[in-house]
């Protein structure tokens, strides 16, 4: 395998000022029915996935989207490449409503938005050879590239770090890290403005995932393609991303530039979450800057019946009755920086360090530590 | 360290203090393809009270030693070669009946997804009475008593009433928590924990360990914790192996791997994950390679066609002689101890940022 990846120089095309919006999502929702009674079978609920989501990816960004399963972040990536029907919202495309655009309309759109999923074992057609996979989606829209499309999946193959020989073999004869690398050459074929990457690493071994966040850095950089990149793990997120949006239960809770969300925080749930990733501390100090403990209680509640007014306060150790009654909007809370949006009634400090007491909800935590401390 | 070859050939003798005692373990598989060595030459101890921490990647033979310590492997295709002792038990050659007095009794286990481990018949409340009635002969009113208050421990709300319930009534975290529950319901003096929290969303998996942690206070239970995630490991280990291939690369204390490791798949795996204060905008540095297949393991040193220091070493050794992990702290790599420790604080440790 290739280490020292040759890449085309950027394509004339990429004339898009970077910083320009390239994708813009206003209220998006997607509710699924949830269907029960008998004899006739009713909408008896709707589990909200995604209840009125807003962001934007700028042209050549990496925009983060983080957030535990079930906050309908893998759903939100299906709704903005049309995989799914939104259920309410505006998804436009270099300022084009392609919400609800037929396959017809889509189709010269689709080849700029490619994705890339989570599992490749699943994601790749066993039947097909890797010159077929990765030719397929020139196939389809009947792009011939110069020199015909044999020499241009050669070429995405090399980029990709992979052996161009291997183009006759098939996908059982690779390995889980190469196979991902056959996605990304794939998502690359048409060469698109947008990939949406749903968890691309989470499936790989830690040395595996390294290899495969760098190849996507350097695509996403030389290439200037712009990237959704939706993961759970948020080192991986603060490594590859620009911006981030954090996610909860189907809202993005608080959005911003890196920086601001992974070292001034201000939404109680980024900082449980922060503070949750289990860290090495690599430094020989012991004490030196140690991080906030917040541990929650329970686990995140359903999406069929969501808490009232902030979704966030049935765990939440700042939770008042004005949480229960008042949606906090998204918005930039004095102090921010620019950009940085927070849907809180009661931000908390924006810094990670240690607090005098840590928080924690849990009782069973809460009682077990108590009865060691008292000993 | 300096006789780390010399010792090696000779198996070393079983620790005394060591509850768990585990020697010179050859697990392998016969399958279609040919035998898979999945362990080769492990040995390792474990106190009463502390935790090891295994670390590996997934093939890396984690899981299947362990699987191994409580017979749970199928005997009619797995050959096992080396001994286990267990409080002085063997525990390799013990009858299928010895080994079910020992298995949630003395030693009991926490798998990755709870909602396979758990059985979808049975209510939660008499699957953790279930061993307590087998193992103490407690009565069954006895017996659901304790499992209620096991559940309670574990921070189920409600335990008196979620104890009727089954295992799909519950959460994700709160299931894991039921396997908690079920582990230590015989108060065992070992735990297998066997990446218990990978399959749990991050403020759930806090909560786990954190509890897991605060148990083992009070139980005084040993822990084998098994994981591929090093930042889980720092949180929850006294000691640390890192394994490869089947076999174990480095070991040490946690403070010893994880500031001042010595194994360059060791510098590999800290190199490659990317952390939440590490240097933004820097690439990653990779391991280059794929783990190798167990059918036909490369020959010497199983690192070597993904190991970058192979030159420092010089000549054909590192494809020709296995190196040997000496007991204690100790690393298997043909490196001398000076350059271990040179290439790590001058090339290694800059990079880690």
């Amino acid at each position: 395998m290739k280490e020292d990846l040759v890449l085309p120089a950027p394509r004339e095309a990429a004339a898009d000022s970077a910083g320009e919006p390239l994708l813009q999502v206003a209220g998006l929702t997607k509710h699924f029915p949830v269907k029960g009674g008998f004899p006739i079978r009713r909408t008896v609920g709707a589990v909200q996935a995604v209840d009125g989501i807003d962001l934007t990816v700028h042209v050549g960004e990496s925009f983060g989207l983080v957030g535990e399963s079930g906050c309908g972040k893998s759903t939100t990536g299906r709704l903005i490449t049309r995989l799914m029907e939104p259920t309410a919202g505006t998804i436009s495309y270099r300022g084009k409503d392609i919400t609800h655009a037929s396959r017809k309309q889509l189709a010269p759109i689709r080849s700029e938005i490619q994705m890339i999923f989570q599992d490749p074992y699943s994601s790749l057609n066993p039947r097909q050879t890797v010159g077929k996979i990765i030719s397929g989606p020139m196939e389809i829209n009947d792009i011939v590239p110069e020199g015909g499309r044999e020499k241009r999946v050669r070429e995405l193959l090399e980029i990709v770090g992979l052996n161009p020989e291997h183009y006759n073999r098939f996908p059982h004869e690779f390995s889980g890290g190469q196979r991902q690398r056959i996605g990304v050459a794939r998502a690359l074929a048409l060469e698109p403005k947008l990939i949406v990457a749903d968890e691309p690493v989470s499936a790989l071994d830690v040395s595996i995932q390294a290899q495969v966040v760098n190849l996507l850095q350097k695509v996403q950089a030389e290439l200037g393609i712009a990237f959704l990149f939706i993961a759970h793990d948020l080192a991986v997120v603060r490594h590859f991303s620009q911006r981030v949006a954090v996610m909860y239960l189907g809202k993005i809770i608080e959005v911003g530039d890196r920086e601001s969300i992974y070292t001034r925080p201000r939404h109680p749930y980024t900082h449980a979450l922060l503070s949750a990733v289990p860290e090495v501390n690599l430094s020989d100090e012991t004490d030196g800057g140690r991080r906030e403990r917040i541990r929650l209680a329970g686990d995140v509640p359903s999406p069929i019946s969501p808490p009232s007014g902030c979704r966030f306060r049935t765990r939440c150790w700042k939770a008042q009755d004005k949480c229960a009654a008042e949606e906090p909007p998204l918005i930039q809370i004095s102090g921010n920086h620019e950009g940085h949006l927070t849907a809180c009634h009661f931000p908390e400090e924006p810094t990670i360090e240690g607090r005098d007491e840590d928080i924690v909800l849990d009782p069973a935590l809460a009682a077990l530590e108590e009865g060691i401390e008292g000993q | 360290m300096t006789t780390l070859t010399k010792e090696a050939g000779a198996p070393v003798p079983a620790d005394a203090d060591a509850f768990l005692s585990v020697r010179d373990l050859h697990v392998s598989f016969k399958t279609e393809d040919g035998i898979v060595k999945a362990v080769d030459g492990l040995s390792f101890d474990l106190e009463r009270g502390r935790t090891l921490g295994i670390v590996g990647e997934s093939g890396s033979g984690k899981s299947v030693t362990n699987l191994t310590i409580l017979g749970l492997h199928d005997p009619k295709f797995t050959t096992v070669e080396g001994e286990i002792l267990l409080d002085g038990q063997e525990l390799t050659t013990a009858r299928e009946s010895d080994l079910e007095k020992v298995r949630g009794n003395k030693a009991a286990m926490i798998f990755q997804d709870p909602l396979t481990a758990l059985s979808p018949y049975y209510t939660v409340g008499r699957q953790i009475a279930e061993p307590f009635m087998k193992h103490t002969g407690a009565s069954k009113r006895a017996a659901w008593e304790r499992a209620v208050e096991m559940l309670g421990k574990v921070g189920i709300p409600n335990p008196k009433e979620r104890a009727k319930d089954y295992p799909h009534q519950f959460s994700g975290g709160m299931r894991q928590r039921a396997m908690i529950a079920m582990a230590l319901v015989c108060d065992p003096d070992l735990l297998i924990a066997d990446e218990p929290t990978t399959a749990l969303d991050v403020t759930v998996q806090a909560q786990i360990l954190d509890l897991l942690r605060d148990l083992q206070q009070e139980f005084g239970t040993a822990i084998v914790f098994i994981t591929h995630d090093l930042g889980v490991i720092a949180d929850m280990a006294d000691d640390i192996m890192v394994m490869y291939a089947g076999g174990a690369v480095e070991r040490g204390t946690m403070n010893e791997v994880l500031r001042s490791p010595q194994h360059p798949y060791t510098w590999g795996l800290l190199n490659s994950m990317p952390r939440l204060d590490s240097d933004l905008d820097e690439p990653l540095n990779p391991i280059p390679g794929t783990p190798p297949s167990l059918l036909t393991p490369p020959s010497g040193c199983r690192f070597h066609p993904r190991c970058t220091f192979q030159d420092r070493v010089g000549g054909t050794r590192c494809v020709t002689e296995r190196p040997l992990l000496a007991p204690d702290r100790a690393s298997a790599c043909h490196l001398t101890a000076e350059q271990k420790r040179t290439i790590f604080i001058e090339e290694i440790k800059p990079r880690l940022g």
